[in-house]
This record gives C-alpha cells, structure tokens and sequence, in this order.
C-alpha cells in the first residue's frame, strides 16, 4: 500500500516555557512502518517534541502531523490510530493491570485480546496485584501493553524501558518488533544506546533543543569515523617492538585484555602487511584482525560533547 | 462504541470508588454514623419529637457532599497527580465521555448511600414523608454544586491540598451546614455566614421538601447559584497537568 505522505512529520517545531527555548527548529519524519530513536541528554527536548506529535502541547512555531493530521486541531481523528506511553505515570493506583487492559480496550474499535497482552508482557500472575503493589518494572511493562491494546498506526513510547530489569527489558522488546512487524510506525526516545541500536531504523540525537544528527546507526558511527586496528594472538607479545616495526610511538599499541590488542592507527595495506611480517618472524598466529569503528555511545557522546563545549564561554 | 468505553469507564469509576476504603468511610460511614448518634444520643434540642426526623433529610445532603466533593474531588486530585488523566487524554475516550462517565459513577453510589441511610433511618422509627420527586431534585442540584467544588479544586490544587480542603470542609459543614445542628441554634453571625454555603442551603432545601413545607428562597436560590457557578468555575480553571 503506498503512502503519500510520512506518518510522522515535524517541520522546524519551536517551543518556549517561560522564555527558554525549549525547542529551537525540530525537523524529523518517520515513514509508515519506520522506527525513529531520539537520543539525547536530560532537557535536550525529546519529551516536548514526541508530547507535541501527540497533541498534549502547542507549538509555538513549526508544524506537526501525525498519519496527516494536526494533533493538535484533529487529536479526535487521531487518537484511535494512536498508542501513548507517558514517560511516568499514567495508571490509576487502584486498578489491576487486566481491568487496566480491558478498560483501555473498551476504548478501541479494533483491540487486542486483553488476556494473550497481559500474558505477553509477563503479567500474567500478576491479574490481582493493584498498580500500587506492582514494581517499577511491571509499571512500565503494564503502560506499554496499555500503548499496545488499540493496535495503534503509529506508537510514540518515551524511554519505554527505564527502570525495567534485563527480562523485562526483553520482552519489551519483543512486543516493540512485533509492531514493526505489523507496519506500526514507532517514535521512542531513551537514554540507551543499545536500546536504539536494536530497535531503531534511524537515530536522531538532540541536544538543546535541535536534532544535531539523524541517520540509521550505521550512517551516524561512520560520520564520526575512528582510526584503530584491533588483533588477537597469543598473549605477552611486544608491544613497543612491534610500534617501532610499524613506524608508531611506543605508546600506540597496548594489549587491552589478556591476547586483545589495540593499535592507534588505521588499518592501511601497509600496516597490515608490517604487523604480519612482524608476526611471521616471531611465529605468532593472528587471531582476528579488525577495523575499529566508533560504536553509537561514542558517536554520541561526542556529538553531544562537542556542543555542550561550543556553549561554554570562553576561557578568560 | 462511544457508549461501550464511557460504560466501561463508569463501571470502572464506581468499581475503583468503592474499593478505596477512605472513601466508603467518609461516603456512607460517617453520614450513617452521624444519622446514628445523634438519633440515639439527645446531644442538641432539634425542636422535633424524633430527632431522627430532623435528621435524615441532613444525612442524605451529607452523603451528596462526601459523594461529591469529598471522594469525586480526592479521587480526581490523585488522577490528575498519577497523570491517569494525562493518560486519559490521549485516548479516543472524550472528555465529555469522562464526564459523564464520573457523573454517572457520583450517582450510582448516591443511590446507594441512600437505600443505606434510609434503610437505618427507617429502623430507628423514620417515616417516608414529604415530597420525594423534589427531594431527589434538590439533591440532584446538589449534587452538581458539590461535584462541581470538588473538580474546581481537584483541577486547580496539588492533590495534598484537595485532600485537606476536602475534609476540612466536610467536617464544617457537618458543624455548621444545618446537618445535625439546626441552624437557628447557631449565633446569629454564624447563622448568616453559614446561609451562604451551599451545605446550609442543601440541607434546609432537602428537609423543606421532605417535610413538607415550603422551601426557603435563599436556600433554593443560592442552591441554584452555586449549580450554575461551581461547574462552570471548574470547567474554566481546570488543569489535566498538575
């Protein structure tokens, strides 16, 4: 089915509380079955920008569609096509999480079955437990079912995952690619790296109020390329040696782990073929030989780095 | 479809009420015992041969203010702190569905505490009397001017607040609100101030209908002022975000 339009579109959003501005040009889109991570520090705007796609704020400049329609002027049409998870909060204390699935279902034309949901998020002994009693964890895992239970077009989840432990973290997971699966749109912010690189297609990372990078997490790491070779083979071997054979200081190859070896340069034809011969005359077998690529937290780190330095005043 | 979530959501008001045990006590324990003591205890001179007689039109304005104000305003507070309501606003349940979904919740319990209060009414010697259509019309009105100040502070007030404004005033008006004090027994100053109060004004309205005399204009007209202010006050100030 072709779609003309994206499911999720924000042209040059701007918001200001109280004077600061708190979004300053947000520009993203999410096509049909896309899954956009916003990473970004605390205050960087990720939760203004997803509450303004889903109708709880206004912008103050900008403009935002979701599936084609203004949340803010339109939120009626939207909100049966649409699953929200709060970043806390949300659950009435009192209630039990199967109550809690069969209330919001009542809610929908087209829900899923209440009982195989609460199963699949792995509350299912859990049925009596009011929310009050829940723990965190099950909390989380109890609104994202709740996000889930209209078999909503596009889902915006804001850190979905914080506070839950690794099985939990799991199966929130599993319920995450079933609705890529099925062609749901997701936008979902976090503070987890791997969490981004697993289930997003792009990443945007946002830093006072702009999207500073955006891309798929192949294309972000290597815009921040890194220069280092990295080989295994046996352990205790040379490492000032083999820096001098390779024309490098003394300090640019350290054996990171017992057999693991790092080098500070790239992996050029040349070094390869030093390092091998170097090898060879030693009688050492390589293990692997790879190059070095930044990984997502890097990339982020620095991006966010750069500019939280760009914003300090200058040295007197 | 529409119907289908707002019954749900009703049911789930009254169901999520009823299970919070401060709520049943200030609802129906403390109008019952109220209605109780003060009908075997001959503390205040009521001017009435059964006390109980003076009593039950008292104790049915009560229950719509614990109702009302005290267990509406209290549980919409804490909704509006846990961000259930936030929550609420991004389903395709309306707010008009939510409205009507709470009003229907306030009511079904009303007629509860009434079949409570006037089933022990009846056991300590009370009588049916009086004009009950417009005794239920009075409560009604009541009940919108009671709802209404809950949901003013509720929307308005951090949950703590609500929480203590509440029951400060639910216990003044048991004082002072002509439940089982009758306000001629009050100083004059304390009488006038307290004709102000929608509490005074229910709870002379409701016994006027279910004795069957005639209703005191200030306690019909500012009953009236109050169904219309109190609504319109909160739809205005109301906040989804504490």
């Amino acid at each position: 089915m072709a779609h003309p339009a994206p499911a999720v579109e924000a042209l040059d959003l701007v918001k200001d509380y109280d004077g600061r501005r708190a979004l300053d040009g947000v520009t993203l889109t999410v096509a049909h079955g896309e899954t956009l991570g916003i990473v970004g520090p605390n205050g960087a705007g990720k939760t203004t920008t997803v509450e303004i796609l889903e109708g709880y704020r206004r912008a103050d400049g900008g403009s935002a569609r979701v599936l084609g329609l203004d949340p803010q002027r339109e939120g009626r049409a939207l909100r049966p096509r649409m699953g929200v998870m709060l970043q806390e909060g949300g659950l009435y204390p009192g209630i039990r999480p199967l109550e809690a699935l069969r209330l919001f279902a009542s809610y929908y034309r087209d829900a899923r079955d209440p009982e195989e949901l609460l199963e699949v998020v792995g509350l299912g002994d859990s049925r009596s437990t009011t929310v009050r009693r829940l723990s965190g964890g099950e909390r989380q895992r109890l609104s994202l079912a709740l996000a889930l239970v209209g078999n909503p077009e596009v889902l915006f989840l804001d850190e979905p995952t914080a506070g839950m432990d690794p099985r939990g973290r799991a199966a929130a997971w599993e319920l995450v690619r079933g609705c890529q699966r099925e062609g749901t749109a997701v936008v979902l912010t976090t503070h987890a790296m791997d969490e981004a690189e697993a289930l997003a297609d792009r990443v945007g990372v946002m830093d006072a109020g702009r999207v500073v990078a955006i891309g798929t997490p192949g294309e972000l790491r290597s815009a921040q390329p890194r220069a280092d070779t990295q080989f295994s083979a046996r352990p205790g071997l040379a490492t000032q040696d083999l820096a001098r054979a390779l024309g490098l200081d003394a300090s640019a190859i350290r054996e990171t782990r017992a057999g693991e070896y790092e080098i500070d340069a790239a992996p050029t034809a040349d070094l390869v073929a030093d390092l091998t011969a170097w090898l060879r005359d030693r009688d050492v077998v390589l293990g692997d030989l790879r190059a070095g690529t930044s990984s997502l937290e890097e990339v982020y780190l620095r991006l966010t780095r750069e500019r939280s330095a760009a914003d300090d005043p200058p040295a007197p | 479809m529409t119907f289908r979530a707002v019954s749900a959501q009703a049911r789930m008001e009254i169901l999520l009420t009823l299970r919070r045990g401060e709520s049943v006590l200030a609802t129906l324990g403390i109008p019952v015992g109220v209605l109780v003591f003060f009908s075997v205890v001959d503390a205040v001179d009521t001017g009435f041969e059964q006390p109980v007689d003076f009593l039950v039109p008292g104790v049915l304005a009560l229950a719509v203010i614990a109702t009302g104000m005290v267990s509406l305003g209290i549980a919409t507070a804490f909704e509006r702190r846990y961000a259930v309501l936030k929550r609420l606003g991004s389903t395709p349940l309306s707010r008009s569905g939510l409205v009507i979904a709470k009003t229907s919740g306030v009511l079904v319990v009303e007629v509860l505490q009434a079949a409570v209060i006037v089933g022990v009414a009846a056991t300590l010697g009370w009588d049916v009397t009086g004009r009950l259509v417009g005794a239920a019309g009075v409560l009604l009105l009541g009940t919108v001017t009671f709802a209404g100040l809950g949901l003013l502070m509720a929307g308005t007030l951090k949950a703590e607040l609500t929480l203590a404004l509440t029951n400060l005033l639910y216990v003044a008006f048991v004082l002072v609100g002509g439940v089982a004090v009758p306000l001629a027994r009050l100083p004059d100053w304390l009488e006038t101030v307290a004709k102000v109060t929608p509490a005074a004004q229910l709870t002379e309205a409701t016994r006027a209908t279910l004795l069957g005399g005639a209703v005191p204009a200030w306690a019909i007209g500012g009953l009236v002022a109050w169904a219309v202010a109190a609504p319109v006050l909160a739809a205005a100030a109301f906040r989804w975000e504490e």
